[in-house]
């Protein structure tokens, strides 16, 4: 496994170390890394990054089936576009995380920013999760289109939040679950709350597991069958507000 | 090219700053490494930093620091200082030669006080003959810009990247207890240093990172008021904005902030009926400060530092705490490039600031 | 002889072939323009009474009945127009002062139309309407020049009163008499359903829609019809009418056959008895009598209720404005020249006055320039059409607006302008109890609420276009304007720069 030394590199040349690094060996580490971006935008399955530092922001921007690791925080729109694939943060992450990604899973060990999961979107076998051990900021799931988000909001201090508000505004399509049952008041007016199915359990089970597993925690206490799913009251949310002209 | 105040140019930019709660200084090393690894979020167009600490020797007097564009327009104000102000001392700025700053103004300072006959005459406190000087200095003489006016702190900027402006001005020989930068990406620009920020007024300084879209409304609320936007920048009308709020009408900070970035009419309807009468007031009396659109913004002051990102969080921000420090930056990897282990980091909320002050101290220092 | 040279201004055309003769039109039309035959089974038209209302065609069930502007035609002068010579017609006949109803249709300059708005591209994201908070709420009430707080931090100041608006728009001042109580009863409960106001007009407030009161600002005007105690309190404001725009300088005048029963009852006037309201208050020759009566207002109101100053958009608005906010008034409710009417003489009408939009400019800037701005509402009227309107007013600096022909139409009115006559088919403009029915406020203030609704939406879609999520942000932001087919003038006084300048 190669190791590249990114103190100090500006991104481009990073990027390009990166990709001569794959030709030959597909697993590398990076270390000192401070805000360079595009980290691992668009590289394909069977790419192994670990990140040491704080990757740049469009982390993994359309990567399309590589696993990127990061040993510390992230920062804004991590997973952007992004097709298939895995991102692991041992850490937390900034806003707009998965933005419209279309597959792929992105595991947060602490809380994200806001704007998580805007516009994620499913097509056909291609569903995006993302699962996240903290809190949200606000709009989580803003225009839902497909996927899930799962939220564990693990170790949170007494009143606090696990959402922000707007949850779920504009969604129509996909499913958010979240550990808690926040105030009504906390979501947008698209959204509605519905009962987790034995097929919901054994989903959040799996991803609950692997969060579990990445991040060595003992979740076993976690009773998923007493999450809340929200989702989408309706596809084509809205219908009514328009008349031709 | 029409300079900054002749049109609106928008900018996108990187903010940073550094305090020492403790009032302990620093040299300006680490700010400059800050905002130097934003280097992405700005173009070379303008860059700056503001200094708070750093004239101990002279903390009782007005610091301005001055652009002159010519020899002619010095000589000119001065004379309008001598007029108007005691000057305890006078001399240029140093610098240093480096290769992507070109184009240097003449780079003045001088330290202040007003004449005390003529702030009595006018029954106006030094703060507002000051201030009212300096707007006057801006308007009034051309080719000639005060780029900073507080006490015991000072502002230096110019066109270039941040962190070739700070290598300039020598700011790693500087100590302050407090500094904020600023990396500008302005859409266009005629290179002129004063356009640069952050922008000052007083002890405020300004650095802000977005394009507001309540400039305008910002712009005619604070002229009502008797500022006159020269500028045309977001980061001058939201100076003037904190200047009003807390120095004129001085509203205590935490509220003037509620003004800045209102609570929701919703959230406030949610709240117990004296915290909803006092937003519900702020909001319509003040409405027309609302700042509207993505901002985050750093504002200084003698006391310390305030962060502020708009209601809805268009911009990111992200604080953390060490010690007695507590640091603001556009990026996390700004801040931990400097620290590289937080006892706190955290992304603050939108319209919830960060706010830092210095502790301590018996005589509680002016905004 | 009195020979009458006019001749009818529309035409009605039946296809004979699409008519069922089901006689509708006969029994819909108040001005009997139709008449059936029986006896030949034909139907017989009298065009010369024809306004043009569209009551007989829309109803029509198989859209037998078209209108069209009556053909004959005189020679083609572009001095001596038709409309001229035929009111000269009118004059000579009847020795008359012309009279109109609804505002100015000739072409002056629409300013509204001559202003573009901005959008937000890349430097600041423009807000996505349907899923962020996009708020659009207004405070109207006079503003203290700043906040005070104790040394703990706490609010000291008292805050005058506001009425809220959760849209800044409210049904302009339509009184009980020149409109239908239906008419009445449909503004009242779609206020109430949208979080806005009505105001009464100057015909007093009918004790049925008391209880609407939360939604509702009464009006002072010249002649204090139906103003009481009662009356005043019953509000959440008070409006004293200085002008209009259809008619400023001018009073009112409801003929005695639309005081019937209940209006008279509610005016405090006899029945059968002209209502005159004099052309200006005889309690204020100047300023200061406008001071004395905001105050006198105010007291027997307790200084609950702010107090706005309906003012004509005339020449010197701008001065104008400023002693009302001197006089203590909490806003000012300026309205431009086109500005409705149900009855003005024609010749003030269409020739006293100035647009609105100019208007507005002037004072918002005037009212800064004082350093007054901000401790006033400015609110406008006089044919703000759509949403679009409303947010270029925001931006030269309107508080809100109201609007009267808007809602109107919302109502049904299918801008005949002869609302003078009292014979409306659409039950609004007429106090006839058989005309009156048509308008069923159950059905009619719906469409009042989708109608604000909308337009709440568009307003909401063009401010998150701009960047901005309250409409706080957008009051007085001329940025957001930029001028079309403007001189250098017009600019200047809109405060505003030329597209792409």
């Amino acid at each position: 496994m190669e190791t590249i030394d990114a103190l100090d590199v500006y991104y481009r040349k990073l990027n390009d170390s990166i990709d001569s690094a794959i030709k030959t060996d597909k697993n590398i580490t990076l270390s000192g890394v401070f805000g360079q971006r595009y980290i691992g935008r668009g590289l394909s399955k069977g790419v192994k990054i670990k990140i040491q530092g704080t990757p740049g922001n469009d982390m993994a921007a359309y990567m399309d089936g590589a696993e990127i690791e990061v040993f510390g925080n992230a920062q804004d729109a991590v997973g952007n576009t992004m097709n298939a694939g895995r991102i692991v943060i041992h850490g937390r992450c900034g806003d707009t995380l998965g933005y419209s990604m279309r597959g792929g899973e992105i595991y947060v060990e602490g809380n994200v920013g806001y704007r998580v999961g805007i516009h994620m979107k499913e097509y056909k076998d291609m569903k995006p999760v993302i699962v996240a051990g903290g809190k949200a900021g606000d709009f989580l799931g803003e225009y839902m289109a497909g996927g899930a988000i799962i939220l564990l909001g693990l170790d949170l201090a007494e009143g606090e939040e696990i959402i922000g508000r707007f949850c779920g505004t504009g969604i129509h399509g996909g499913k958010i679950y979240i550990n808690g049952n926040p105030d009504k008041y906390n979501f947008g007016k698209e959204v509605e709350k519905v009962s987790l199915t034995d097929e919901d359990i054994a989903f959040l089970r799996n991803h609950v597991d692997l969060y579990a597993k990445f991040f060595k925690k003992d979740l076993s206490y976690l009773k998923l069958e007493a999450f809340a799913k929200y989702a989408a009251v309706n596809k084509n949310p809205y219908f009514n507000m328009y008349c031709s002209n | 090219m029409l300079k900054e105040g002749e049109f609106r140019i928008p900018s996108g930019c990187a903010i940073s700053g550094i305090i020492d709660k403790k009032g302990k200084r620093f040299s300006g090393e680490e700010i400059i490494k800050s905002i130097a690894l934003m280097h992405e979020r700005s173009n070379g167009l303008g860059g700056g930093f503001a200094a708070y600490g750093i004239y101990p020797q002279y903390k009782e007097l007005y610091a301005f620091h001055i652009f002159y564009d010519n020899l002619s327009v010095k000589s000119q104000v001065e004379d309008f200082l001598t007029k108007h102000f005691e000057i305890e001392s006078a001399g240029n700025i140093p610098t240093k030669s480096v290769p992507n700053i070109k184009d240097q103004p003449l780079i003045w300072r001088y330290f202040v006080s007003p004449k005390i006959y003529m702030s009595k005459e006018e029954v106006m406190d030094e703060d507002e003959f000051t201030s009212r000087r300096v707007i006057r200095i801006n308007t009034e003489y051309k080719g000639a810009y005060v780029l900073s006016s507080g006490k015991n702190m000072g502002a230096f900027k110019g066109v270039g990247y941040p962190e070739d402006i700070g290598e300039f001005f020598m700011l790693d020989r500087y100590e302050a207890y407090m500094w904020t930068a600023h990396g500008r990406f302005p859409t266009n620009t005629p290179g002129w240093w004063g356009g640069a920020h952050p922008f000052t007024m007083l002890n405020w300084s300004v650095v802000h990172n977005g394009e507001i879209s309540s400039y305008d409304a910002n712009r005619r609320f604070v002229e009502m008021f008797g500022y006159k936007c020269t500028l045309q920048t977001d980061t001058e009308v939201i100076t003037y904005l904190f200047d009003l709020l807390v120095r004129k009408h001085k509203m205590p900070l935490e509220k003037a902030l509620k003004a800045v970035a209102a609570p929701f009419w919703d959230d406030i309807e949610r709240e117990s009926k004296e915290v909803q009468n006092e937003l519900k007031s702020i909001r319509t009396v003040y409405a027309s400060a609302l700042i509207n659109g993505p901002f985050s913004i750093v504002l200084g002051c003698a006391k310390g530092m305030i962060a502020l990102n708009d209601r809805i969080k268009l911009r990111s921000l992200v604080a953390a705490e060490k010690g007695d420090r507590t640091y603001i930056a556009s990026e996390e990897s700004a801040i931990k490039i400097i620290c590289d282990n937080p006892d706190k980091i955290w992304s603050p909320k939108g319209g919830e600031a960060v706010i830092a002050l210095l502790e301590g101290g018996n005589n509680e220092p002016k905004f | 002889m009195n020979l009458n040279f006019n001749s009818p201004l529309f035409e009605v055309i039946r296809d004979e072939k699409k008519c069922v003769k089901c006689k509708l039109c006969v029994v819909q039309c108040s001005n009997k323009v139709h008449l059936y035959d029986e006896k030949k089974d034909i139907f017989k038209v009298d065009d010369m009474k024809c306004v043009n209302c569209h009551r007989c065609a829309v109803l029509c069930p198989t859209k037998a009945l078209v209108i069209k502007k009556y053909p004959l035609e005189y020679r083609e002068n572009a001095m001596w127009t038709d409309s001229t010579i035929k009111e000269i017609y009118k004059q000579s006949q009847t020795g008359g002062v012309l009279l109109s109803s609804m505002g100015n249709p000739n072409p002056f300059p629409v300013y509204w139309d001559k202003m573009l708005l901005n959008a937000s591209q890349v430097t600041n994201p423009s807000i996505d309407p349907l899923r962020e908070p996009m708020e659009t709420k207004v405070m109207i009430g006079r503003k203290p020049e700043k906040l005070e707080f104790d040394s703990k931090g706490k609010l000291t100041t008292k805050m005058y009163p506001q009425v809220e608006l959760s849209v800044p728009v409210m049904f302009a001042a339509m009184s009980y008499g020149a409109i239908s109580k239906n008419a009445h009863e449909a503004l009242a409960r779609a206020a109430d359903d949208l979080g806005i106001c009505y105001n009464t007009g100057e015909g007093g407030l009918n004790k049925d829609f008391y209880k609407y009161g939360k939604n509702t600002v009464v009006q002072v005007a010249s002649g204090r019809f139906g103003v009481h105690k009662e009356y005043l309190n019953a509000g959440v404001a008070i409006e004293i009418k200085i002008g209009q725009g259809a008619k400023p300088g001018i009073g009112g005048h409801l003929p005695g056959r639309k005081v019937g029963e209940d209006v008279s009852y509610t005016r405090m006037i006899p029945a059968g008895s002209d209502a005159i309201s004099p052309a200006l208050h005889h309690d204020i020759y100047s300023i200061e009598d406008l001071r004395q009566l905001i105050f006198s207002l105010k007291e027997v109101t307790r200084y609950e209720k702010p107090i706005f100053v309906k003012i004509a958009a005339v020449h010197n608005a701008a001065a104008i404005a400023s002693g009302a906010v001197r006089a203590g008034s909490d806003a000012i409710v300026v309205d431009g020249f086109r500005g409705g009417t149900g009855a003005a003489p024609t010749r003030v009408r269409d020739n006293v006055g100035i647009p609105i939009e100019l208007a507005l400019a002037s004072i918002d800037q005037r009212l800064r320039e004082e350093g007054i701005r901000n401790q006033v509402s400015l609110l406008i009227s006089g044919s703000v059409r759509n949403s679009a309107d409303i947010v270029k007013a925001i931006a030269l600096g309107a508080d809100a607006v109201c609007i009267g022909t808007a809602a109107l139409i919302a109502l049904g009115c299918h801008m005949c302008r002869t609302c003078v006559a009292g014979k409306c088919n659409w039950g609004i403009a007429t106090q006839d109890p058989e005309l009156v029915k048509r308008l069923d406020p159950e059905v009619m203030y719906k469409r009042l609420v989708n109608l604000v609704s909308a337009w709440n939406h568009e307003i909401q879609e063009l401010l998150g276009g701009m960047g901005i999520n309250a409409v706080d942000s957008l009051r007085g932001n001329r940025l957001m304007l930029a001028g079309i087919d403007l001189n250098e003038k017009e600019l200047k006084i809109l405060g505003i720069k030329y597209a792409g300048e």
